[in-house]
């Protein structure tokens, strides 16, 4: 038979259930699932990983995660990720994945505590500059004059401030170890992305500390664009806003 | 028997640490014993209190609102708790510190030197210690003088039980004034 | 461990909770408790437990939840306006079926408030208080060995029923020191295995989550579930206490710190040859509505005394229902009824 002779190149990670997910055609939650789950049976440690998932529309990753999950009410991923790595010590990997408004709006508090604490996690914060799963509502990260639900004349600075840039705040904390803002828009972007993370995910194995990587995310849905298009805007309309590249790696 | 007690002072002179020796002493000789301090906000500004309730049956509210007895070592506690005594009362005042005269004619009042006579024996910060003797001569139902020094033990954090031996010696010298 | 001891209610709540196996405790300074999360601070580090004081009431409740999803014992303590922010992670602890311990020592309200001891938090402990149909299991002791003696009792049921319990106590007994001798551990064990998060090793990967929108996660299927529990909690767990009561004709009705008033008051009551007596719900949700109609059969009138305008009362009027003539008598702000006052209250209507 012609299969005996076929070499498997490409399998679906074991880490990544077989399921179909929900995300709409063009959003970049199921890349950064699948980058997870690459570099979770990579390093051997699907066994021993929980994921945190937060409310937003990757509310249901504990789904897609072959992995132990627990949800997280909005904006408290941090803090529940701190009590179970609390019980579990540096014997469990706890990776938190959080959105913009779960992670810089009702969530900051425990966002800059964590943080501050150390805490020894790895946390995927998506940001597409929107509220994806509530129909497209202005998020913390929503560009100046960005056009959405609430903000149907685009996001008057006056009245809404500036979008938060997270890693630079982040930064601006002595206890992390890591932290890196990439993007998912393109191929290099992509695998720029898997090396970042797994840098977060091994610091953390190795009991380094807290790990955050920032990863510009497409909503075309939310967007009301194009998948195509959402890649360009990403590119040229958030990347100038938020620039890509490493803050700190210690 | 039934006795609502006040300790008050200003923070440091060990007024909460005199209601809970009193209390342990009192737990050891079979009475039901309770006590609260004042807290919070309340305790802000320097002055401190607390609540201690013996007797003889099960304790209702921890809180005094009309003692029958009141140890106080500064002015502003004086002031505080002198009128609320119940009529008959017994209030113990501190000399060293006092200068404000008590107005009532139905009370029991008595005054000691405590800070002085505390100094005598080696430290001011066991006047307390001198109240209580006293309190206790005056009110023998509450537990017995021996029960109070046996009780110092316990009652006393680990980095102050050095200055037992004046505590017990201020006890008796309170209980012997009284 | 059976000497007497002289301890503040926080901290014997606090060592018992360490007793019963508690080496997780997360929560946000609050007067009248803050001697819970001092005594903590001091003792988890002894015993290899973790102490941490949160970012907010918020984020300590979370805490309590992720460390409960891992399969810890693990408690939270806050007064009032601390447990209002903590209502959204019960709701999650009810939803996701998560056993925690959360104490509240209850202070006077609404808003900051005040902070002498207040019993104003009934309907929110009892009635819910975070959003859904969902119970935590509410314990009210009455004193400090009670306090202490409820702590491991809370922790047992909390992880026999995946259910959050609160124990409800108020400012006075958490800062009044009393004689008690410190509770010994029950050693019950319970297996968490089949749904702790401990890694999905040779099993299927556990989750642990309350959003529930297809049918095969049927959000429904979950309710039933909690309300059997419920019932069954309500069946088997009711604990209540009366006090010459047998052949009352006057029955106090009181919970906690008010309680100890009314003992005072029926004691005073009968030397005058009034037959008062006295029902103490311990646990307030399930409320003993059934033993309260037993104990309720024959008096004249029932007074309800509480630390607050009267909300236990709408539970007393429940269990009896409109025929017994149910009377209130509250104080509300932290203000601590009167033993006289509640004396007068009986003795006027007997002698009517």
């Amino acid at each position: 038979m012609a299969q005996d002779n076929a070499k498997l190149v490409y399998d679906r990670p074991e880490a990544l259930v077989d399921r179909a997910h929900h995300y709409c055609p063009g959003c970049g939650h199921g890349i950064i699932h699948k980058l997870l789950a690459e570099i979770i049976d990579d390093a051997g440690i699907r066994e021993n990983t929980i994921i945190v998932a937060p409310v937003g529309c990757s509310v249901l990753a504990y789904f897609y995660l072959n992995v132990d999950g627990c949800e997280a009410a909005h904006g408290r991923a941090p803090a529940v990720a701190t009590g179970i790595k609390r019980v579990h010590g540096n014997s469990k990997h706890v990776l938190v994945y959080q959105g913009d408004g779960d992670l810089l709006a009702i969530g900051t508090a425990e966002t800059i505590h964590a943080a501050n604490r150390g805490e020894n996690l790895t946390i995927i914060f998506v940001n597409n500059a929107i509220y994806g799963m509530t129909g497209g509502q202005m998020a913390p990260t929503s560009l100046a004059e960005q056009k959405t639900k609430t903000s149907p004349y685009g996001r008057k600075v006056a009245d809404f401030g500036q979008p938060i840039r997270a890693c630079e705040m982040i930064n601006t904390l002595e206890a992390p170890v890591f932290i890196e803002r990439c993007a998912v828009n393109s191929v290099k972007n992509i695998l720029k992305t898997k090396k970042a993370l797994k840098k977060a995910v091994k610091n953390q194995v190795e009991g380094r500390g807290y790990s955050f990587v920032e990863i510009l995310s497409m909503c075309p849905t939310g967007w009301g664009i194009k998948p195509v298009d959402a890649l360009k805007w990403v590119e040229d309309a958030m990347i100038p806003y938020y620039p890509l590249g490493n803050f700190r790696d210690r | 028997m039934y006795e609502g007690l006040i300790f008050a002072g200003f923070g440091g002179q060990g007024v909460i640490l005199s209601g809970k020796l009193l209390c342990i002493a009192a737990m050891n000789e079979g009475k039901h014993v309770s006590h609260i301090p004042s807290y919070g906000a309340e305790m802000r500004g320097g002055t401190a209190n607390c609540s201690v309730i013996v007797s003889d049956d099960e304790i209702g509210s921890p809180l005094v609102p009309h003692p029958t007895a009141a140890v106080v070592l500064n002015n502003p506690s004086l002031i505080k708790f002198e009128p609320r005594l119940q009529p008959g009362g017994l209030l113990v005042y501190n000399t060293s510190l006092i200068d404000v005269k008590p107005q009532r004619t139905d009370i029991t009042i008595v005054g000691i030197d405590a800070n002085d006579l505390a100094q005598a024996e080696g430290s001011s910060r066991a006047a307390n210690m001198i109240a209580l003797g006293l309190l206790v001569k005056k009110k023998p139902d509450l537990c017995s003088l021996d029960a109070l020094i046996k009780a110092l033990d316990k009652a006393v954090s680990a980095r102050n039980k050095e200055l037992n031996d004046i505590n017990i010696a201020c006890l008796k010298k309170g209980y012997q004034a009284g | 461990m059976s000497e007497k001891v002289l301890m503040k209610g926080n901290e014997a709540l606090a060592e018992a909770a360490i007793i019963a196996g508690c080496r997780h405790y997360f929560a946000y300074p609050i007067t009248p408790q803050n001697e819970i999360p001092a005594y903590m601070a001091l003792r988890m580090p002894m015993v290899e437990g973790t102490f941490l004081q949160a970012e907010s009431e918020i984020a300590s409740i979370n805490m309590v939840y992720g460390a409960s999803a891992a399969g810890a014992r693990v408690m939270t303590s806050s007064s009032s306006p601390g447990i209002s922010l903590k209502q959204e992670g019960i709701s999650y602890l009810a939803g996701a079926e998560l056993p925690a311990v959360i104490v509240n020592m209850m202070r006077g309200g609404p808003g900051l408030g005040n902070i002498a001891g207040s019993q104003a938090d009934y309907f929110q402990a009892t009635k819910g208080g975070g959003h859904g149909d969902y119970h935590i299991i509410v314990l009210a002791p009455g004193n400090v060995q009670e306090l202490a003696d409820l702590t491991i009792r809370a922790f047992d049921l909390a992880d026999e029923y995946r259910i959050p319990v609160m124990i409800l106590g108020d400012g006075f007994l958490g800062q009044m020191s009393e004689p008690l001798v410190l509770p010994k551990p029950t050693g019950k064990k319970f297996d968490k295995s089949s749904w702790a998060l401990s890694g999905a090793k040779g099993r299927d990967h556990h989750i642990v989550y309350s959003l529930r929108l297809t049918p095969e996660h049927a959000l429904e299927e979950l309710n039933i579930r909690l309300q059997e529990r419920y019932a069954a909690i309500s069946e088997k767990e009711i604990l209540f206490d009366t006090y010459r009561a047998d052949d009352a004709e006057f029955l106090l009705v009181a919970f906690g710190t008010s309680s100890r008033l009314c003992r005072n008051a029926v004691n005073i009551l009968r030397k005058e040859g009034i037959k008062a007596g006295l029902f103490r719900p311990i646990t307030l949700w399930p409320f003993p509505y059934d033993e309260l109609e037993k104990a309720a059969e024959k008096v004249r009138m029932v007074l309800s005394v509480e630390m607050n305008a009267g909300q236990m009362i709408e539970d007393i009027r429940l269990a009896l229902g409109k025929d017994k003539d149910i009377q209130s008598y509250g104080k509300m702000g932290g203000v601590v009824p009167e033993v006289d006052e509640i004396v007068e209250k009986v003795r006027s209507y007997g002698t009517r």
